[in-house]
């Protein structure tokens, strides 16, 4: 029995859903924002971090800040960045007219 | 059975519903642990709540995985691909943190300080990679296991069994440090022998998977989250409000912190203890970036998170999945050294420099189960920082204790520890069963297997790979924890670049992408045997719990020479990968490939 429904979906004889020219142009867009996520990602999960020793001379509520980056900073930027990421793909999807039905 | 008009419309109620399922299961679950408190003070022994505890919340699972049984082959891969992202988000939550993360996390951090922070950061940071490179593209080619993957983007059965065999040894060692965690929790809390306890674990993994596939782990690992996450929160709030009056412990342990820094450089008998905040004290800074690079890879990696993401809706809700899946894990993570701090303030307070004769009560609780050790070298009979030793899984387990709280918390983080470790055994155990059954039996042995018969084979091999990795846990494997770590640095070497490079680099052939699966594979263990056990001394003093720092590279390495000495892949395998690209529109196999069925 055929049990998934990708298959079944496809439309116009499995033809693509846009024109090579909107794919390409969808597709660098789409690109160009995994770059930033992930130079985002180098820096909040390495980059900062090499700094750790003179961070730790600022205090905050008794946090030393190089720390605290390790800690928690980091991973709030990794939560915040995800969300923002399906956001902002989700709006580039709709701007190309290639979101799901 | 699922296939019934009614049973359909039962599971659309409950799916429309999850939110009045899940608040009612969690109040429910507040009244059991408040029923416990009291029948606590009416005198029942601490005994008989341990086994409420243990009893009660595996049957729980238990029964979520009985109602949630099926006979279609999609519910039992990937849930009906019918999971909303939150859900989706909380399951993954409890499919990535298991014993290690629960009871060992915090300990490691007390022990180690700064540096054990690249746990913290290895084990959260890989999801930014799952989302952006994997989730939603895997999710868009629709496999039911990552080999899947593998067989289709590299054309053919090798590129799905070097998938399969990369997956198997990453996947296995990892779920025989679950089963041994899970033997140690039962063995402690309900007094029988570890050999026992293991066993008794493992009927609570297969009651959960082996009738519902991945639609009963799914709703049980969600059951799962809550009670862990309550478990792990709840002593140290009470611990934080205790300590500083104020219950928000990952806020306030900042104040420890700083008296902990004072403590240190001030009191005699701490003489000796190291920094807690100073980096770079245990690993060098190439082991510390080395850990987290490998762990973050490994995470995007392991099958048994990958494909959490195959039963999402839709490609929109896969990224959406990833996000809520941080956020869950991201709330065990950020109190964890809350819990390193607060423990370790009690310690150099109440502990080091005391007379040994009068000790806080849970140092001797804890010294009787051998996991705190007292000695008194020089004989003085005060207490020195090198005369207290403690275990690292006794930090997190002892809090209840160390903050006063009655005996019904500490049956809590108990239950809290058993659903982390079971959780994730049963999403490990589901993937290597699910290779085997799917990828090996049905794709390459026997494709004209019909539904009744993949399943049956898919419930006997679940049940064979279980006894084997239990067998093996009651062994008694030394090392299990860097087994853990050895897990992540596999499957990077070995997956990563065959699944990122599929994506999104078009011209990968198959030829490069085997290569490299061999290469990044064979590096890695060459390593890691070599440096274990045959004693080759370290490449520029890499430990070998970060082995995938000369996998990875070589895997893509490899993968990219080979790939530009073989001719592009054809113009029908470009216009697949051109459609899982794109969210909008149907798969377009390469001709010859079998739809997936």
């Amino acid at each position: 029995m055929p049990l998934v429904e990708d298959v079944k979906e496809s439309r116009g004889g499995g033809g693509p859903a846009i024109d090579k020219a909107t794919g390409d142009a969808y597709w660098s867009k789409t690109s160009s924002l995994m770059w930033t996520m992930l130079v985002i990602w180098l820096v909040a999960g390495f980059g900062i971090h090499f700094f750790a020793s003179s961070l730790n001379a600022i205090k905050i509520l008794g946090f030393p800040l190089g720390f605290y980056m390790a800690a928690q900073g980091s991973l709030i930027i990794f939560v915040v960045m995800l969300f923002w990421f399906a956001k902002r793909q989700n709006s580039i999807d709709e701007e190309f007219g290639v979101e799901e039905e | 059975m699922s296939d019934t008009p009614a049973a359909k419309a039962a599971s659309g109620d409950f799916l429309s519903n999850l939110g009045k399922v899940y608040g009612l299961y969690t109040g429910g679950f507040a009244g059991f642990v408040l029923v416990l408190a009291l029948l606590e003070q009416m005198g029942v022994p601490n005994q008989i709540i341990g086994y409420l505890f243990v009893f009660l919340t595996i049957g729980v699972y238990a029964l979520i995985g009985y109602l949630s049984r099926t006979a279609q082959v999609s519910e039992y891969y990937v849930a009906g691909r019918k999971v909303p992202a939150l859900y989706n988000g909380m399951a993954t939550g409890s499919d990535w943190m298991s014993a290690a993360s629960f009871i060992g996390m915090a300990g490691t951090l007390y022990l180690l300080g700064y540096d054990g922070l690249a746990f913290v950061l290895g084990w959260t940071g890989g999801y930014v990679l799952v989302a952006i490179l994997l989730a939603p593209y895997l999710r868009k080619f629709g496999a039911y296991t990552v080999p899947d993957f593998l067989g289709a983007r590299y054309g053919g059965n090798l590129a799905r069994l070097c998938g399969v065999i990369v997956l198997m040894s990453a996947s296995f060692t990892y779920v025989v440090a679950q089963i041994f965690g899970t033997g140690i929790i039962a063995s402690r809390f309900l007094g029988i022998s570890f050999e026992v306890a293991v066993f008794v674990g493992l009927a609570g993994i297969l009651v959960c998977s082996m009738l519902g596939g991945m639609r009963a782990v799914t709703w049980t690992q969600v059951a799962q989250y809550i009670i862990l996450i309550i478990a792990y929160l709840l002593p140290v709030v009470l611990l934080s409000a205790k300590v500083t009056g104020v219950p928000v412990p990952q806020l306030m342990y900042g104040q420890a912190l700083e008296q902990i820094e004072i403590l240190r450089t001030t009191k005699e008998a701490l003489a000796g203890a190291p920094s807690h905040i100073t980096p770079f004290t245990t690993y060098d800074p190439l082991n510390f970036f080395g850990l987290i690079f490998c762990l973050m890879i490994g995470t995007a990696s392991l099958p048994h998170i990958l494909m959490r993401y195959f039963t999402t809706p839709s490609v929109r809700d896969a990224r959406q999945s990833v996000a809520w899946s941080l956020f869950f894990i991201f709330l065990l993570y950020f109190t964890a050294p809350a819990y390193a701090a607060f423990a370790k303030l009690e310690v150099f307070t109440n502990v080091i420099g005391s007379p040994i004769a009068s000790l806080p009560d849970w140092v001797r609780i804890w010294s009787n189960i051998g996991l705190v050790r007292v000695t008194d070298m020089n004989g003085d009979g005060i207490l020195q920082f090198r005369e207290f030793v403690i275990n690292a899984d006794a930090i997190v387990l002892a809090t209840p204790e160390i903050a006063g709280l009655p005996y019904v918390i500490a049956g809590l983080v108990a239950a809290g520890g058993l659903a982390a470790a079971l959780s994730t055994a049963d999403g490990l155990l589901l993937a290597i069963a699910n290779a085997l059954s799917h990828d090996i039996y049905y794709r390459m042995i026997d494709p004209n297997a019909n539904a009744k018969r993949r399943l049956t084979m898919a419930r006997i091999l679940l049940v064979i790979v279980a006894i084997v990795a239990a067998w093996v846990a009651s062994t008694r494997p030394a090392g299990i924890l860097a087994m853990v770590a050895w897990a992540f640095s596999i499957a990077a070497s070995g997956l990563f670049p065959a699944l990122v490079m599929g994506v999104w680099w078009k011209r990968t052939t198959t030829a490069g992408a085997v290569a490299g699966m061999v290469a990044g594979y064979s590096v890695c263990l060459f390593y890691l045997i070599g440096t274990q056990y045959m004693g080759m001394p370290l490449w520029f003093g890499v430990r070998n719990i970060s082995c995938g720092l000369f996998g990875i590279p070589a895997a893509f390495l490899v993968t990219y020479v080979v790939s530009l000495m073989t001719p592009a892949p054809s113009a029908a395998m470009q216009d697949f990968i051109d459609s899982i690209r794109t969210p909008r529109g149907g798969v377009r196999l390469v001709a010859g490939e079998k739809a997936l069925d």
